[in-house]
């Protein structure tokens, strides 16, 4: 154990460095997308940029206190902050004022605070906090029950606000407990959900229903390792349905037309309802012929709840408020209104897309300064980086991340406490869930969901959150050698 | 201490660095391989704007100012931009109604985006205050031709605006640009044009513009049209259009030594200020419904036969041809008698030479020099002919002049094939056609190729392609044609027995009441007969007699006999254009007092009397 000398000892000149270099960079970035030729000094208080730099000041003195603060203090105060924060998202639910839309900002003693931006630190620390008392079982429910409370309850606060961008982030604490045990089959099956939902959305339901089955059905064939009858079933699966479709096609619809027609409206059957038929009725043959219906179940089982989540989801997204579903379906390529909800996107592609190589340079991004991309010094900061900077600039921010998260878990797992570490897993996973969402939207592979690009964009609350976020970790690292556990 | 799933951490970085390499792919294909977001942000955050050109002032040959430009206002619309507007404070400003606003708005397209044209200058003050209520809507800078004098309508022709037809065949033009369209405008439009200026200006997303773009690197500015001098003598054009008001006809005056065009007269004319932006489609259709036909060029669309001024070139080619000489004479009894056809003349004495025959304009004289210049020797008639329609093609008849006006009719001189068809090969002979002789029948010229006829017998043996335009932007016309001496293929001498002839016309002959004291001029009068109604009146003269000045042709229709209207007109134009004073108050108050359209009224000419 070693004696503490000063409040830069031991600490992580990795992330400190990546974090002073983002924040500066963003900085640059924030001038250009705010720049006001009225303006024009990068230290104009009038200005975003001006304000910016103060909020930077702010931060770096909270990154000091930080570091000033006695490493277990954090570990003491979790469950009192995470009190606090859920008291602030309950407070701004009466006394915050309405922002497009959303009730997410509170004044306190002139300035503005968003409480969500906090919740993200506050739940990091009293997830941490409980899991460095009590193991992680799935099968537990004493384990399950507490930690799903404390990720819930701010998620609910956050959900009436609404600001589902800041919800989303919540998420990313399925890596924090898949690290510290949660089964991986809940990450593969969260991102088969995640698929099966984006499907859901393209595709009609009756027809990825019947190709469920007809997937169904083949799975079941070829994991009972039986060549012959895998063979023998699919070619019987396919003749069937050719023979339907071509010759029986409107027998079957005429009869169906007068049985259950008279109750739901049904189109002629097409392949797909075929092979859906064929396949569960083959199979179903197959159960009975070979009297194996322990395993069957876990084909069907999936398969119900699969059919459950298509019929729920397409449920709720037309229970959606109409600019979601815009949102939505315009990235799914649904739907094209380039003057309205799709705007934004084409926006940041154009100018992330013009950008090229290396950039129009500094300050000479045209799409930037005629400001066609709205909330570009905000959500939309990384379009300046990619015009004004080209790709070799996204590749640099891009790859600075990866390497702060990389360096995060890294460092994480060098921790002799399991609060740092499950500490350490939450800041990665809220960066990395920021970084995806922010910059997915910018060049269109996700939704528009307003949420910050951490140290870019502008605003002093998300800095300060991340800020405190990030240095709280370099705090307890460096604290590590006064650890016993 | 948890570490059971250590090995999770590579899971968790794993799917880090795949989301990152990811998102590198996609910025690859978006900022390297993409080639359209890099288009789309040109066009994004730019917007042309066009500067028009001014129009190349046109002035007469002294220097005054026929056309310039004057500065109008487009009310326009840039649909994008358009929101809530108060309607009805907009139609009370530009006094339109409701329905009229909502007509124009449908109208609009983003090509054409003009709302109101040319708005008046008081509505431009009271707009220009009130034009922020009205997003969407801004005023363009144009400019339109302004006339300081009603003249040369049909020299100068119009400014329209450019058809669809047009701007699919050449690109320079867009929707709304105006073109020449007639006359020296069109001819000279890529003259008079200039040249249009785009600025790229930087616009944001509300396509409100912010600023040049690149600092203007590629912006090119407007370049103006180049000024033109015309050969019109404004003062004269204008004089004779005040003598020919109220007539139908025309005149055509000309430089003989140089081919410039002096007056270029079509009656009735019309005020070219009318034929300017907003109004010219409604005053073009008032006027192309006048009975009076004033938007026809009788000057150089008119066709006429030349009458007894024909006689002149007949004259010539008999000389030039040895069927006469100036010492011939021939009888006259009242006509040109051969068997049973008789051609009629009036009474003089008899019989006459050649220089008498011009001065009594005797029709039996030249019925006789044509028949001896077509009969003569032992070639056919037809090898006869086309000789003699050679001499008479190389005075310009016949086709279109090469001249920079271009709405130009052929005339025309019969050909051995239109006899051929008519009467019959080998059945037509000299007398068969006989009435070329004295400029009848089948002949006809227009008053440009009469006054370059003129001018050619001035000048004793050439013309110089009668021409409009001297020159462009200050540097005299590089038009070949306006510099080439064309000669006619008979010898001076010759055309000086003709014009000694003609010097008596206006001395003691039929144009005896056109003759000016100092000034010793030469014409011919003709009457040109008219199926329709009665006779046009034609003069043509030149002045002075040696070194002419001016070739004049002077065609006032439905007049009679030549002497009584177009005499004074060519008399009184050539004393104003030499000496510049009028001598004759009376008999120019007269002319301009006479009246020969038909009245709406009365259908009666109400004519004067100038025996």
């Amino acid at each position: 154990m070693r004696k503490q000398q000063g409040i830069f000892n031991n600490i992580d000149w990795v992330i400190v460095g990546i974090y002073l270099v983002m924040v500066l960079l963003g900085w640059m970035n924030i001038y250009s997308a705010a720049y006001n030729p009225d303006h024009a000094s990068i230290f104009d208080f009038s200005q975003r940029y001006g304000k910016q730099m103060l909020w930077i000041g702010i931060a770096f003195l909270i990154a000091i206190l930080a570091l000033i603060i006695e490493g277990d203090f954090f570990s003491g105060i979790a469950y009192i902050f995470y009190g606090i924060t859920i008291l602030l998202l309950l407070a701004v639910l009466v006394l915050g004022k309405k922002v497009n839309g959303a009730r997410a900002w509170i004044d306190i003693g002139g300035f503005s605070l968003q409480p969500a931006e906090f919740a993200k630190f506050a739940t990091c620390l009293a997830i941490s906090k409980y899991l460095s008392a009590v193991e992680f079982k799935i099968k537990d429910i004493k384990s399950v029950a507490p930690i799903g409370a404390l990720i819930l309850l701010p998620v609910v606060l956050i959900m009436l606000q609404p600001d589902v961008g800041s919800d989303l982030v919540f998420a990313s604490f399925v890596f924090v407990l898949y690290r510290e045990g949660l089964p991986g089959g809940f990450l593969l099956y969260g991102f088969l959900a995640a698929v099966l939902f984006v499907f859901t959305l393209i595709i009609d339901k009756v027809d990825l229903i019947c190709a469920l089955m007809s997937l169904c059905f083949l799975s079941y064939l070829i994991l009972k390792k039986d060549i012959d009858t895998t063979i023998y079933f699919t070619l019987l699966t396919i003749v069937s349905s050719v023979i339907c479709l071509y010759f029986l096609n409107h027998t079957i619809t005429i009869f169906l037309s007068n049985t259950i027609g008279k109750y739901i409206t049904i189109d002629s059957p097409d392949i797909l309802v075929y092979l859906a038929f064929f396949s569960m009725l083959y199979m179903m043959i197959n159960v009975l012929i070979n009297r194996i219906p322990k395993d069957t179940w876990l084909f069907l089982a999936p398969l119900a709840i699969a059919i459950v989540m298509v019929f729920s989801v397409n449920y709720a997204f037309s229970h959606m408020q109409q600019h979601q579903q815009d949102r939505i379906n315009i990235l799914l390529g649904k739907k094209s209104d380039p003057k309205g909800t799709e705007f934004n996107i084409i926006q940041s592609k154009i100018a992330i897309g013009s950008g090229g190589v290396f950039g129009k340079g500094y300050l000479e991004g045209t799409q930037t300064r005629a400001k066609f991309v709205p909330e570009q010094s905000t959500d939309f900061i990384f379009c300046t980086v990619g015009e004004e900077w080209g790709f070799v600039g996204s590749l640099i921010v891009i790859a600075l991340f990866l390497v702060l998260l990389i360096r995060i878990i890294h460092v994480a797992e060098r921790q002799r406490s399991v609060f740092t570490r499950v500490y350490g897993y939450g800041v990665a996973s809220i960066l990395f869930f920021h970084l995806a969402i922010n910059v997915g939207m910018a060049i269109g592979l996700a939704p528009v969901i307003g949420i910050p690009l951490p140290f870019f964009s502008y605003g002093g609350s998300s800095l300060w959150s991340f800020t405190i976020l990030l240095f709280v970790f370099v705090k307890l690292d460096a604290y590590r050698f006064q650890v016993l556990r | 201490m948890n570490n059971k799933f250590a090995e999770r951490k590579y899971v968790i970085q794993a799917i880090f660095i795949a989301i990152g390499v990811l998102f590198l792919f996609r910025l690859f294909y978006l900022q390297i391989i993409d080639e359209d977001l890099k288009i789309a942000a040109m066009n994004n955050t730019t917007r042309p704007i066009t500067e028009y050109a001014k129009r190349g002032v046109i002035y007469d040959r002294k220097g005054n100012p026929l056309v310039f430009n004057q500065v109008a206002y487009d009310l326009n619309v840039d649909l994008k931009e358009i929101k809530n507007i108060d309607t009805t404070e907009l139609c009370s400003l530009i006094a339109i109604s409701k329905e009229q606003f909502i007509d124009k708005m449908r109208k609009l397209s983003y090509a054409d985006p003009s709302f109101q044209k040319q708005i008046s200058p008081e509505t431009y003050a009271a707009l220009q205050e009130k034009l922020y209520k009205f997003p969407g809507f801004y005023l363009q800078k144009r400019t339109i031709r302004k006339y300081p004098k009603p003249i040369a309508a049909h020299v100068l022709g119009y400014v329209g605006e450019v058809s669809d037809n047009l701007i699919k065949k050449n690109p320079y033009y867009k929707s709304g640009d105006y073109i020449g369209t007639l006359g020296i405008e069109k001819y000279y439009e890529n003259d008079l044009r200039g040249q249009k200026g785009v600025k790229k200006m930087l616009v944001n997303r509300f396509n409100r513009i912010i600023g040049s773009y690149k600092e203007g690197v590629y912006d090119t500015a407007a370049v103006d049209g180049l000024p033109l001098m015309t050969t019109l003598d404004a003062e004269l054009q204008e004089y004779g259009e005040k003598l020919m008001q109220n007539k139908k006809g025309s005149i055509v005056a000309i430089e003989p030594s140089t081919g410039e065009i002096l007056v270029l007269v079509s009656s009735p004319t019309y005020d070219p200020n009318l034929l300017v932006g907003r109004k010219l489609s409604e005053t073009y259709t008032a006027l192309s419904l006048d009975e009076n036909k004033p938007l026809i060029n009788r000057a150089t669309l008119g066709q006429y036969p030349p009458g007894s001024t024909f006689k002149l070139i007949n004259g010539l080619i008999g000389l030039q041809e040895g069927a006469i000489t100036p010492e011939t004479r021939f009888g006259c009894n009242r006509g040109y008698t051969v068997g049973n056809f008789h051609m009629g003349c009036h009474a003089h004495f008899s019989p006459l030479d050649l220089r008498e025959a011009v001065q009594h304009s005797c029709n039996a004289y030249f019925a006789a020099t044509f028949r001896a210049s077509i009969d003569k020797g032992s070639e056919s008639t037809e090898t006869r002919f086309n000789k003699w329609r050679d001499y008479v093609v190389s005075f310009g008849l016949g086709s279109r002049l090469p001249s920079d006006y271009l709405n130009q009719e052929t005339g025309y001189v019969p050909t051995v094939k239109y006899y051929d068809k008519y009467h019959g090969k080998g059945y037509w002979k000299s007398l068969t056609i006989v009435s070329l002789a004295i400029g009848q029948g089948e002949m006809s010229v227009t008053p440009l190729q009469l006054a370059n006829m003129t001018a050619a017998i001035a000048n004793r043996g050439y013309y110089v392609t009668p021409h409009l335009v001297k020159m462009v932007n200050d540097k005299p016309i590089d038009n070949p044609e306006f510099h080439r001496v064309r000669k006619i293929p008979i010898d001076s001498a010759n055309f000086e027995v003709i014009i000694d002839g003609m010097y008596n016309v206006v001395e003691s002959g039929t144009a005896a009441g056109g003759k000016l004291k100092n000034i010793p001029f030469c014409g011919k009068t003709g009457t040109a007969q008219n199926p329709h109604g009665d006779d046009h009146s034609i003069f043509i003269a030149f002045a002075p007699k040696d070194h002419p000045k001016i070739a004049i042709a002077v065609i006032v229709e439905n007049a009679g006999f030549g002497a009584t209207y177009a005499v004074p007109v060519a008399s009184l134009l050539i004393e104003k254009y030499l000496t510049d004073t009028i001598t004759r108050p009376q008999m120019e108050e007269k002319l301009i007092n006479a009246n020969l359209l038909k009245s709406k009224n009365t259908g009666e000419k109400t004519a004067g009397n100038f025996q």
